[in-house]
C-alpha cells in the first residue's frame, strides 16, 4: 500500500484553491478491519486526503522549495460517513501563506452532501536531514502521478507547469504549450 | 478604531479558536504557554488570525524575536546576557520582562507572553479608540 489518499487533482489553481477525489473501494485492505462488518475509511484518513491536497497546493506556490508538513488541525467537523463505493471531494482553500507556513480550509464531499470540513496548519521546515523524505523531486512526481499538470492552471489563468529548474533533460522536448487548449479542453504538458 | 475591549475580545476568538480552550480560561494574566497550553507552531497559528481579525502585518519575530534566542551575541551558556535582555526590551515594549530578567534562562522564554502582552502589542499596530 502506497501513502496516497487522493487519486487524482480535477482542479488546481495556484496559490489559490485546489480539488481532488478519493474514491473508496472494498479492495483497500485496511477497510476489512475498520471494521470487520461496517467497513468505512477513518476520519484519520479523510483528514490525511485534505492534508495532501491541501499540502501539495501550497508546495507548488513554493516553487517546491519549502519541506511542507501538517503541523497542525485547529479544527475538524465529520458529518457522516465514507464507505466503499464513496467518492469523496476534497477542496482546500489557502487561507494564507507565510514564511514560516501556511494553512487552508479544507471541505470534504459526498456528492452534494458536506461529509467532514477541517483547517489544516502546515509547518515549512527546512531542516537537511529531510531532504530525503522531502525532496522537490518527489512532490513533483507527485503532483504529476495525481494529474495536477493536466487540469491546473497558474496564478494568471495559464496552464500550470512544473518549475524549470526541476524538469528532466527529456522533459523539454515534450512541449508545454504556453497557451489553454482550445474549448476548455485539459492543455497537455510536461509528461505526468 | 477597536476600543481596548475589543480588541481584547478579538484576541480572546482567535485564541479559543488557535489553541482550543475555553474562553474562560482566558485571563489577562495567562500566560500561552504555561496556562494556554500553546506550542510552536500555535504561534503561526495565533499572528495569522490577529492579521486577520485586525487587518495588520506582524512580520516574522516581531511578536517573537527568536532571533535574538539564538544569537551567540545575546546568548550566552543558556543564559541572556545584558546585551541580550537589552534588545529584547527594545523589541518587545508590550511585555513585562521583568521577572524573567532575575533568571534568564533562555528555555524559559517561551513562558513569558501572557494574553495581556498580546493586546498592549495589537494596541502598538491599531488605532484605539480612547
Amino acid at each position: 500500500m502506497r501513502w496516497y489518499w487522493i487519486d487524482r487533482f480535477i482542479e488546481f489553481e495556484s496559490g489559490r484553491r485546489a480539488k481532488a477525489i478519493k474514491c473508496v473501494s472494498l479492495a483497500e485492505d485496511y477497510l476489512h478491519d475498520h471494521f470487520s462488518r461496517y467497513p468505512m475509511l477513518p476520519n484519520a484518513l479523510v483528514i490525511e486526503g485534505m492534508a495532501q491536497t491541501g499540502g501539495l497546493l501550497v508546495c507548488e506556490h513554493n516553487q517546491f522549495t519549502e519541506k511542507v508538513i501538517l503541523a497542525k488541525i485547529p479544527k475538524v467537523e465529520f458529518f457522516c460517513e465514507a464507505v466503499p463505493g464513496d467518492t469523496l471531494t476534497y477542496t482546500t482553500t489557502i487561507e494564507y501563506l507565510k514564511d514560516e507556513g501556511a494553512a487552508v480550509a479544507a471541505t470534504s464531499h459526498k456528492g452534494e452532501v458536506l461529509q467532514a470540513r477541517a483547517e489544516i496548519v502546515f509547518a515549512h521546515l527546512n531542516a537537511p536531514w529531510l531532504g530525503t523524505f522531502f525532496s522537490p523531486e518527489a512532490f513533483l512526481s507527485m503532483m504529476r502521478l495525481l494529474g495536477a499538470y493536466r487540469v491546473g492552471r497558474a496564478a494568471d489563468g495559464s496552464p500550470l507547469l512544473p518549475p524549470a529548474r526541476l524538469l528532466r533533460p527529456g522533459d523539454a522536448s515534450l512541449g508545454a504549450p504556453k497557451t489553454a487548449a482550445p474549448d476548455g479542453a485539459a492543455p497537455q504538458k510536461v509528461q505526468p | 478604531m477597536p476600543t481596548k475591549e475589543e480588541i481584547y475580545e478579538k484576541i480572546k476568538v482567535a485564541l479559543v479558536e488557535a489553541l482550543g480552550v475555553d474562553e474562560d480560561e482566558i485571563q489577562p494574566e495567562a500566560t500561552l504557554v504555561g496556562d494556554l497550553g500553546a506550542e510552536s507552531i500555535d504561534f503561526l497559528d495565533i499572528v495569522f488570525r490577529l492579521e486577520k481579525a485586525f487587518a495588520i502585518k506582524i512580520p516574522r519575530g516581531e511578536l517573537f524575536p527568536e532571533d535574538v534566542l539564538t544569537d551567540p551575541k545575546y546568548v550566552q551558556d543558556g543564559r541572556v546576557t545584558e546585551l541580550g535582555l537589552a534588545e529584547l526590551r527594545k523589541r518587545m515594549p508590550f511585555a513585562n520582562l521583568d521577572e524573567f530578567a532575575k533568571n534568564p534562562v533562555v528555555q524559559d522564554f517561551g513562558n513569558l507572553l501572557t494574553v495581556a502582552d498580546m493586546c498592549r502589542f495589537v494596541e502598538g499596530k491599531v488605532e484605539v479608540t480612547p
